[in-house]
């Protein structure tokens, strides 16, 4: 293709569709949270109009990128976009891990008479012995049980370590331009992915219905949840794409040159992939 | 006509249109729009907005502090008015501001037919108006607006009425634009320059909004992280803020203040870059030291993630903390000195003239480093526990904020208006308003460093009588700042409708390649790659 040509739409309707969506979602939601039920209502539609916004929008760069008016500069914006994207991810996640380890490093302890914190524990908490997990000395939430790192989270992350192989062998077949294996490595991928969910799923249940660990247990219930929660949100987003790109690949889209959907969702897989293994050591394990 | 050079196509329609594309007719253009500059314009339109909104608010507050005792608004009302001020300010005034400047100058700067990514221009603009909606309607709920002050300090803020969840859910769509516009003005510089322009022949205002843009992708979703914890906390019985649960409210001021320092450097660093666009082509010298003044802005943008502390030295921090802040923080006056230092250089001997981007330029280096040395002053631990939370910080953060970021963004208006509109605007007038910008917002805001000093405290409707005639003198120069700028909007509205014809140049000594095409630039610029020596 000409290396002058650098691909510029003319006019876009999507974004202007998925602000409503967005706005009717979060607001919906936040007249809810206020105890307006009907809101919940306008949140759905706004979540109908989101998820619409998505399929026309993608719908139309991928009819776009078929029809190969897309150059190679156009390809490196892309590609530097979904790099930076997955960084912003990343710091969105270290905000809640910041969390945890202040929790763990400083206000737990403090809150046991270390350091500088030791007035709280002698006027407040004076019988409140700084341990991790903990719900804190008003132990919010009741006794609970610690969730273990050796069952299923053991578990999962073999699971999730080893999509991340199917979906590298994946890559090799597309690379080879060698279509089944490019298929089934990521069928193999997106099972193992809601595999990896469902079964997180099922270890939500266990600690709600079986250890009375919730979201409300204190400080290790909030860190607990919060991150494996937004976890488990993105590698159900991951799926969908890799689920996305499967399909589109069992259309004959993609070869061994022009693939970078797939490679942008083999990324964003990898990041979930590693951060995974940040919760497993710091949330479940250590 | 070179009809091979750019493709355009409709969204509905799918061929290629090998013409060249005027503007769409009607309002629809602006809505639909994935050109550069008209949402550059847009940027620009609405920052001024919420510019007047977020000044109306200010001059509220200004009203009350006329004299001691509660005379025109309810305490928790006056908390309303400056949480809203500075939310309103920081997100939807001086921050959508700069990325106007970015969208119209990058381009133009680098010689790219476009963004990078457009169409996600397009939605990076287009969430701000209904972030702010969302945010402006809360004054309107039960409770009114957010009154814990733009920081959100837990658990204050968890103690507001309905308004929290729509602050939240507004902060989040503001930082979801800010993130998507921040990836793309990164990958326009990264991958977009005309051939030959390495990294260190960009212009220094490419380079700060580079940085700019990092810094908003490594920050805002610290703040999206920060905030959510507050809605869970409120809404979903987490116990991230609260000491009973093994939280700690502390907690949220060091997440607030890792996102919030870097957020000031967000707002400063693209008026450095103005400024450094500005003084060189008045002195009619290149940029002095341009290769210090690269490293001086990362080092600042590196050092914006270690300094975070020093704003809650009086929150009860150990000793070794209360030190590397404070260490850290005077650090930054070093490579802030060597930029200060490079703009006087620039002008050193040089053959200057005083229009008015030039003015607003000088008054920039010299009222900026007064904020600076403010600073100086509040990062030592034991000054600061005496100045904390009081108006001397309030008389700090304007002089950096005001006389700093927005002046800076003064001086780039009428720098590059000619270029946008293809008319000079009026001289005269922008002297006049100059001089008046300049002259009340230091009646307005000089006299708040004494009575920080003096003991007065911020964010209170009432003081003791002691602090009366100075804050008399504050609001005379609040009303006089604000006033003046209507004539801002007067002068920018003639040129826009008419006047001198605007040359290619502009300004003698131009110098870059916004200034080879010709004023007002065309709608479609750069299709083909311009050559860079």
């Amino acid at each position: 293709m000409a290396e002058a040509q650098y691909y510029v739409p003319h006019g876009t309707r999507w974004p202007i569709m998925g602000s409503i969506g967005l706005t009717a979602l979060v607001g919906g939601f936040a007249a809810l949270l206020n105890g307006a039920s009907v809101a919940s209502l306008v949140m759905v539609l706004g979540f109908v109009i989101l998820v619409a916004m998505m399929f026309l929008w993608f719908g139309q760069v991928v009819r776009e990128s078929e029809s190969r008016i897309y150059n190679d500069q156009v390809d490196r914006s892309f590609r530097w976009g979904m790099g930076w994207f997955i960084f912003s991810e990343v710091c969105f996640f270290g905000a809640f891990f910041g969390a945890l380890f202040y929790a763990r490093v400083y206000s737990v302890p403090w809150l046991g008479g270390e350091g500088t914190g030791v007035a709280t524990n002698l006027f407040l908490w004076p019988s409140f012995d700084s341990v991790w997990p903990t719900n804190g000395p008003a132990a919010l939430g009741g006794a609970y049980q610690v969730m273990g790192a050796w069952g299923i989270p053991a578990l999962n992350t073999i699971i999730l370590l080893s999509s991340g192989g199917t979906v590298t062998w994946a890559h090799w077949g597309i690379i080879k331009d060698n279509r089944p294996q490019f298929v089934w490595g990521l069928l193999l991928t997106v099972v193992l992915g809601f595999l990896f969910v469902g079964l997180q799923a099922y270890e939500y249940y266990e600690a709600y219905a079986h250890l009375n660990l919730k979201l409300s247990t204190g400080i290790y219930g909030s860190t607990f949840f919060m991150l494996t929660g937004f976890h488990g949100a993105h590698v159900t987003i991951g799926a969908i794409m890799l689920t996305v790109v499967m399909l589109r690949g069992m259309r004959g889209h993609f070869d061994s040159k022009n693939h970078f959907a797939f490679e942008a969702a083999a990324w964003y897989w990898h990041f979930v992939d590693v951060v995974w293994l940040g919760l497993f050591i710091f949330v479940y394990w250590l | 006509m070179s009809a091979a050079t750019t493709r355009d196509a409709h969204d509905d329609a799918h061929h290629d249109d090998h013409h060249h594309h005027g503007p769409e007719p009607g309002v629809m253009r602006w809505v639909y729009t994935t050109n550069h500059k008209d949402i550059g314009t847009l940027y620009l339109v609405f920052s001024f907005l919420m510019l007047l909104l977020g000044g109306l608010l200010a001059l509220g507050i200004r009203t009350e502090l006329w004299s001691p005792g509660l005379q025109f608004v309810e305490p928790d009302f006056f908390n309303q008015l400056t949480t809203m001020h500075a939310l309103i300010m920081v997100f939807g005034a001086i921050m959508p501001a700069t990325v106007g400047f970015a969208n119209w100058m990058v381009p133009l700067m680098i010689g790219a037919p476009d963004m990078a990514l457009p169409r996600l221009n397009n939605w990076s603009f287009w969430l701000l108006p209904f972030a702010f909606a969302l945010l402006i309607s809360t004054f309107f709920m039960e409770g009114g607006a957010p009154a814990a002050g733009w920081t959100l300090y837990a658990p204050l803020v968890l103690q507001g009425g309905a308004n929290l969840p729509f602050a939240i859910f507004a902060i989040h769509l503001m930082g979801i634009a800010s993130v998507m516009g921040a990836i793309n003005i990164i990958v326009t510089i990264l991958n977009m320059r005309a051939p030959g322009m390495t990294l260190l022949k960009m212009p220094l205002f490419i380079w700060t909004w580079l940085i700019t843009a990092f810094l908003l992708v490594a920050a805002m979703p610290v703040f999206a992280g920060a905030v959510t914890m507050l809605l869970t906390d409120k809404f979903f019985g987490t116990s991230f803020f609260d000491a009973a649960g093994g939280g700690d409210p502390v907690l949220f001021q060091h997440i607030f203040w890792f996102f919030g320092h870097p957020e000031v450097y967000i707002m400063i660093l693209p008026s450095f870059g103005i400024v450094s666009q500005v003084i060189p082509t008045f002195a009619r010298k290149p940029l002095f030291g341009y290769e210090s003044m690269v490293y001086a802005t990362a080092s600042i943008a590196f050092l914006s993630f270690i300094v975070w502390a020093h704003h809650m030295f009086t929150v009860g921090m150990p000793l070794a903390g209360e030190l590397f802040f404070m260490y850290t923080t005077m650090l930054i006056a070093v490579p802030t000195g060597v930029k200060v230092f490079n703009w006087v250089a620039t002008m050193w001997r040089g053959s200057m003239t005083f229009e008015t981007p030039m003015l607003y330029a000088i008054a920039f280096v010299i009222l900026f480093t007064l904020g600076g040395f403010s600073g100086l002053m509040l990062a030592i631990v034991p000054s600061d526990f005496q100045y904390h939370d009081t108006y001397f910080v309030v008389a700090h953060f304007h002089y950096v904020l005001v006389t700093g970021s927005l002046f800076g963004i003064f001086a780039g208006v009428y720098y590059w208006l000619p270029k946008w509109t293809g008319n000079m605007y009026d001289e005269r007038l922008g002297k006049w308003h100059f001089w008046l910008s300049t002259i009340f917002v230091n009646i307005l805001f000089f006299p708040q460093h004494f009575l920080g000093l003096a003991g007065m405290p911020r964010r209170v409707p009432d003081y003791a009588v002691q602090f009366a005639d100075w804050n008399m003198v504050s609001s005379i120069g609040g009303f006089g700042f604000g006033l003046s700028q209507l004539l801002f909007a007067w002068i920018v509205l003639q040129c826009c409708r008419g006047g001198k014809q605007a040359t290619a140049e502009v300004w003698d000594g131009s110098d870059g390649l916004e200034w080879t095409v010709p004023s007002p630039a065309p709608y479609h610029t750069f299709e083909t790659p311009p050559a860079v020596r």
